[in-house]
């Protein structure tokens, strides 16, 4: 796809996929419906997925798939009907005092913040902007993706693999934790 | 653009392209339904055979049109939503559980090449670039219209079934994009036709004996557990959950769902094919103008086997205890494929780095069941009589434990 001309198939595909993600990043905010925020989630995600195909990603469009829509969300979705929250509870206590002011800061300060990147390009990859295919030809998206990976951001990679790992082991810890005290007072 | 690997969009997308496209989902949507219906009376016949019963038998020969007769009373029932129900998602779940079986059926391939009006034609219904990703990514969709059928129902034993499939489905992902990845690996291909085409110079080529038959075992359970068929079907275990997730559903939904079941099942066989005997690779006789067609005969003739693999297991196998199919899961299948993954791919890069990779997944197996042991014998104490089959106490059993501590 070339920068300068856009043909009508990837106007419509563009266009699609834009009104998948924001009617689904809307619906995350404006439902009331745990469950329906999550599905909504969906919807931006399989939208997020569709423009990674237009600009020739698939890979990344492919696991955006496996990985946020059929992982994440489902735990997410496995916690929501685990609590039954939704159902009957309608308290309107903020947990944390003063969170809204200081989450619509941090929203303006990261998107001014992309936006200001974009504007300036050679951000991460190098590459100016999502326009132009950095593509080679003749090599497919996992080969240049695997050895983007297991070369250039080896130590990035890595330290996200030990991070995860991190997580993962505190996760197990915190559960596992055995509440006999308690319980038994 | 998003044409990929497909030689059908190299000369550029014309009308006579579209076309065959068109033709290609027409016929691969109309011949798979017919092969629902079929499985259906297959599934039913055979199983009344193994169980000595007579099965379906008025409606057409051998009861084949049972499956049409049962639709229409399906659709002709009164279709009831329960007054707890979130409507929107209860009707919705149903399309969710269908769309995935379809939209995996579109990457398998059944035959191979044909060239028509100058346009090389493969035999499937899409070859994205993706390819057999596809696959993983829509049996992580497949979870939802379980799950949010489960949901929305608004009912206790349905709940219970869709929190059991989204965990189940979930921790069977695992194991099984693992086993995917060996295949990728020794196919150097993702598309689902590069995979075949690899496998095509004969039987020792087949990706079962060419990865030892480990990676196919544990696709095929890893499979069956994301099919939520016998023996893995916790999800609908009716001595337990009543019906399991669909409990709630009548008319024409719960027929979606028995749909959307069979059909996996069909798709499941074929990707199974697919992935580890060759697809439609096999034996052509030297006949002029119809070599294409046996490709297809064979592509049939595995899928076959596999489906009747599936009724079999139906009839003879009991189904597992909730906690064993997870215990299965996660500490028998996701360590083993990710061990036998890391042979092949140090194999694939030299046979010494095979035989290093061995030794250290051996040494690792030892420290794993080393680690399951003691867990074990934490979780259930090692004066227990209960020990050596690896169980978890029931609740009421740790409560039981509390009060004795307290009075003691």
């Amino acid at each position: 796809m070339s920068a300068t001309a856009y043909a009508l198939p990837s106007i419509v595909v563009f266009v699609t996929a834009a009104v998948l993600i924001v009617v689904g990043a809307i619906g995350v905010l404006a439902v009331r419906n745990p469950v329906h925020a999550a599905l909504s989630l969906i919807l931006t995600l399989f939208g997020v997925a569709v423009a990674f195909i237009a600009q020739s990603a698939d890979f990344l469009a492919a696991v955006q798939v496996i990985v946020y829509a059929g992982a994440i969300v489902v735990l997410f979705l496995f916690v929501i009907m685990f609590l039954g929250v939704g159902r009957s509870r309608h308290d309107h206590v903020e947990p944390l005092v003063g969170q809204r002011p200081l989450a619509a800061l941090g929203v303006a300060v990261t998107v001014g913040g992309i936006i200001a990147l974009l504007a300036r390009s050679h951000w991460v990859t190098g590459a100016t902007s999502v326009s132009g295919s950095p593509l080679v030809k003749g090599t497919g998206n996992v080969h240049q993706l695997g050895t983007a990976v297991f070369t250039t951001y080896l130590y990035a990679f890595e330290a996200t693999a030990a991070l995860l790992v991190i997580a993962v082991v505190g996760a197990v810890v915190l559960a596992r934790r055995e509440r006999v005290t308690e319980e038994a007072e | 653009m998003i044409a990929g690997a497909d030689p059908l969009f190299a000369h550029g997308v014309t009308g006579v392209v579209i076309l065959i496209v068109l033709i290609k989902v027409v016929v691969g949507f109309a011949a798979w339904m017919g092969a629902v219906t079929m499985m259906i009376w297959f599934e039913r016949k055979a199983i009344s055979d193994m169980q000595s019963r007579v099965g379906p038998q008025r409606w057409g020969p051998f009861g084949l049109l049972q499956t049409l007769a049962d639709g229409i009373k399906l659709f002709f029932k009164e279709d009831l939503v329960p007054a707890e129900a979130d409507r929107l998602v209860f009707k919705l779940a149903p399309y969710l559980s269908l769309v995935p079986a379809l939209v995996t059926f579109a990457i398998v391939p059944i035959g191979g090449t044909l060239h028509v009006a100058g346009h090389a034609v493969q035999l499937q219904v899409a070859n994205p670039p993706m390819g057999i990703l596809v696959m993983l990514a829509m049996s992580g969709i497949s979870v939802y219209g379980v799950m949010l059928a489960g949901w929305a129902s608004g009912s206790k034993y349905p709940l219970i079934s869709s929190v059991r499939a989204s965990a189940q489905m979930i921790s069977y992902e695992a194991a099984l994009g693992i086993t995917v990845v060996t295949v990728i690996l020794v196919s150097h291909s993702l598309t689902t036709h590069g995979i075949v085409l690899a496998q095509g110079q004969g039987v020792w080529h087949w990706n079962v004996i060419r990865l030892g038959v480990v990676p196919f075992v544990i696709f095929w359970m890893a499979i069956t557990a994301e099919l939520n068929r016998p023996p893995f079907d916790v999800v609908e275990a009716e001595s337990e959950l009543v019906g399991g997730f669909n409990t709630e559903y009548s008319s024409i939904r719960f027929a979606l769902f028995y749909m959307a079941e069979f059909m996996n099942t069909i798709t499941m066989s074929a990707i199974i094919v697919t992935l580890f005997f060759g697809g439609p690779a096999g034996w052509v006789p030297p006949v002029a103008h119809l070599r294409w067609v046996f490709p297809i005969l064979w592509f049939l003739l595995k899928t076959g086997i596999f489906a009747f693999c599936y009724v079999w297991f139906r009839a003879a196998l009991p189904r597992l205890r909730y906690d064993q199919v997870m215990d299965l899961g996660w500490k028998r299948l996701i360590p083993l494929s990710l061990g036998w993954m890391l042979i092949v791919a140090g194999f694939l890069v030299a046979p010494g780095w095979g035989f290093v990779m061995a030794a250290a997944v051996l040494l690792a197996s030892v420290v794993l069941a080393i680690a399951f042991e003691r867990g074990a014998s934490r979780a259930t104490g090692p004066e227990s009589v209960l020990a050596p089959v690896g169980r978890r106490p029931l609740p009421e059993e740790r409560l039981r434990a509390l009060t004795d501590r307290e009075e003691g």
